[in-house]
């Protein structure tokens, strides 16, 4: 084994009813990503890198719930955020509640690298932004007509939203119309997992790294935070894995997910696809979530227990594979 | 079998020359809030309201950093965090409060009253005022300490551990014992197992002196600072960014899970073994009603006691206090 390993994901909890073509348009971002990490590697730039640079485009490109294209708070704003981890020393940043930094992911790198500090949210993360100088855009920049859609949608049906991207036309066969809405934290709250954004990398000298950026939860209240910038939940990496997960957020959370893959990996003696299993197995519960994994020594591993989840890996000696259903 | 319970106000590197006003008023905190706990336990309280009740009370303490008496941010204000969890895994968390005088219990709102976890800043402050707990103007938080504590820190330009002596202007070489900046002392934090086996823990903190606007610790984060589950509760305290890549808490968890190691077993592990030397305390207890508060710091202000009728009340290693 060895040689490195990416794989990226776009959100874990995807409607069965997805139109084609929004399939198809996901699958080639997804690839587009894959190949864009796949080159970074091949020029041997460091595992934390490649994360970044892959989270950065799908960030901007609107089809996924981070950056452009982010849910939308209860109030129709967008409040985004994101975490990174580089397994070697565990060194990690992270940023809740971001509404003008055009790449959430960069600045929880800069929170990681240029502060004393691990996390940084709202107004002081914002102040960081401007003291470090990263790009800036108005908040309207990262809304999309489709999520103000949404938006209405989820307040009709009076519940926090799984936000697939289904046009409103296709209202018959939206969540928001399924009868009894699932519960989460013993409420009576739809819950699917929006589309969180992630990619994890081991590079050619074993280095590992994660990263997870998501604009949260459809209706959300403003403030809340959810599994992506917290580490060990959304985000973890170490010597022997990085992790990035998707889905329902409190539920990852509880699970402290991430973690647990690294944990089972290291205290179990279990392997990669192994210590992903079990985690989706065993730790869930009644929560639905996804993620990636990649291990040190070059495998590439994923998991899910709910309806899909938007994925792409690829390792050196050419395995790449890009999918969304089982 | 039995209850059980352990709180703490602090590790860090509380030196052995700590003036007696210093060391008193928080000894005096620490024996009056053991006992509220031994009291609610004796009563059948459940773990839940008991660890909550008990970090109030420390809150409400200006001795230590959480509630009143929160060290403040470098623009002197006050931005406090906590967050609580059962052993039935469900948690609650807030970051970023201001004029919330309980901040553990808005966590608990969050967990009981809202279908997400973690709430923060503008966003729990809302909520807060629609739950309407209590609320002060946020000067009710700060203390002439802290306010000094700051402006050390300031003139070292530093981010600083609030167990430092202050820093003689005559000797600007004398460094502060761990002077990187980026230390986190004085959280405060209770975990308990009551007479049905229930769990929980519970942790809250004014944060690091002189932090950034906006920036959080490892205090609200699950599975740093607080965890808990069937085997084990466990509330953290130290330096912020090495329990947050630790996963301290819950760490101790699954060591107990996943390599079958006792309380103590575990807990020693994650503090001497999976956590550098100088930044972590930490308390816990097991449903079967074990105790373990161990640290690799100087000292943790820490008291703890159970059913079968043990009880202490330490800042330092035995034999030192």
């Amino acid at each position: 084994m060895g040689g490195w390993a990416i794989a990226v994901h776009g959100g874990a909890g995807v409607d069965p009813n997805l139109p084609p073509q929004r399939q198809e348009e996901a699958k080639q971002l997804l690839t587009r990503c894959l190949h864009l990490g796949i080159s970074a590697l091949r020029s041997n730039l460091p595992a934390i890198d490649v994360v970044e640079l892959v989270v950065r485009e799908l960030e901007t490109d609107p089809l996924f719930n981070s950056g452009c294209g982010s849910a939308l708070t209860e109030k129709g704003t967008v409040e985004m955020e994101a975490s990174i981890m580089d397994g070697p020393k565990r060194r990690c940043g992270a940023v809740s509640g971001v509404t003008t930094v055009k790449n959430p992911i960069s600045l929880a790198r800069l929170v990681m690298d240029k502060s004393p500090h691990s996390y940084l949210a709202f107004d002081g993360a914002e102040q960081f932004a401007r003291q470090q100088g990263v790009e800036l855009v108005e908040n309207e920049y990262f809304i999309t007509p489709e999520n103000v859609g949404m938006l209405k949608l989820a307040k009709e049906a009076n519940a926090i939203l799984f936000d697939y991207r289904i046009p409103t036309a296709g209202y018959e066969t939206c969540g928001s119309g399924v009868e009894s809405p699932l519960q989460m934290n013993g409420l009576p709250i739809s819950v699917y997992a929006p589309e969180t954004v992630g990619c994890v990398v081991v590079d050619g000298e074993g280095r590992c790294a994660a990263a997870t950026s998501t604009g949260g939860l459809m209706n959300k209240m403003t403030g809340r935070i959810g599994d992506s910038p917290l580490i060990g939940a959304g985000t973890y990496a170490c010597d022997l894995c990085g992790v990035s997960c998707t889905g329902e957020g409190e539920a990852i959370i509880r699970g402290t997910l991430a973690r647990e893959v690294a944990a089972v990996m290291e205290y179990k003696g279990l392997g990669l696809q192994e210590a992903v299993d079990f985690v989706i197995k065993e730790r869930l519960d009644e929560g639905m979530a996804g993620l990636i994994a990649v291990s040190k020594s070059g495998e590439v591993a994923y998991g899910f227990n709910c309806n899909g989840m938007f994925r792409g890996c690829a390792t050196e000696d050419g395995f790449m594979e890009v999918g969304i259903w089982e | 079998m039995g209850w059980a319970i352990a709180l703490h106000g602090g590790a860090g590197d509380i030196p052995l020359s700590l003036p007696p006003e210093r060391r008193q008023p928080r000894e005096e905190t620490l024996r009056r809030c053991l006992q509220i706990g031994v009291e609610a336990l004796k009563s059948k309280m459940a773990a839940l309201d008991v660890v909550e009740l008990v970090v109030r009370e420390l809150e409400n303490c200006p001795h230590f950093n959480a509630g009143r008496g929160s060290v403040l941010t470098n623009k002197g204000t006050v931005e406090m965090e906590a967050s609580i969890m059962e052993g039935n895994m469900n948690c609650g968390a807030v970051s970023g409060l201001t004029t919330v005088v309980n901040a553990i219990s808005l966590a608990r709102l969050v967990m009981e009253k809202t279908p997400h976890i973690y709430l923060a800043f503008d966003g729990a402050e809302e909520f807060a005022k629609e739950q309407g707990v209590e609320t002060v103007d946020s000067s009710h938080f700060i203390t002439v300490e802290n306010i000094e504590r700051l402006k050390q820190a300031k003139e070292a330009n530093r981010v600083q551990i609030d167990y430092t002596q202050p820093i003689q202007k005559t000797d600007a070489k004398k460094e502060t014992p761990i002077a990187n900046g980026d230390s986190q002392l004085g959280t405060v934090g209770c975990v308990a197992v009551d007479s049905h086996g229930n769990l929980a823990s519970a942790t809250s903190t004014g944060g690091l002196v002189n932090k950034m606007v906006g920036r959080i610790g490892d205090t609200p984060i699950i599975g740093a600072g607080t965890y808990a589950n069937e085997l084990c509760a466990v509330s953290a305290t130290g330096k912020g960014e090495s329990i947050i890549r630790g996963t301290a808490a819950r760490d101790v968890a699954a060591l107990m899970e996943f390599k079958g190691l006792s309380l103590e077993e575990a807990a020693k592990c994650v503090v001497e073994e999976r956590t550098p030397k100088g930044t972590v305390g930490l308390v816990a207890v097991s449903a079967k009603g074990e105790i373990a508060m161990p640290y690799n710091t100087t000292g943790m202000f820490r008291a703890c006691a159970s059913e079968d009728g043990y009880s202490e009340i330490a800042i330092w290693p035995s034999g030192l206090n």
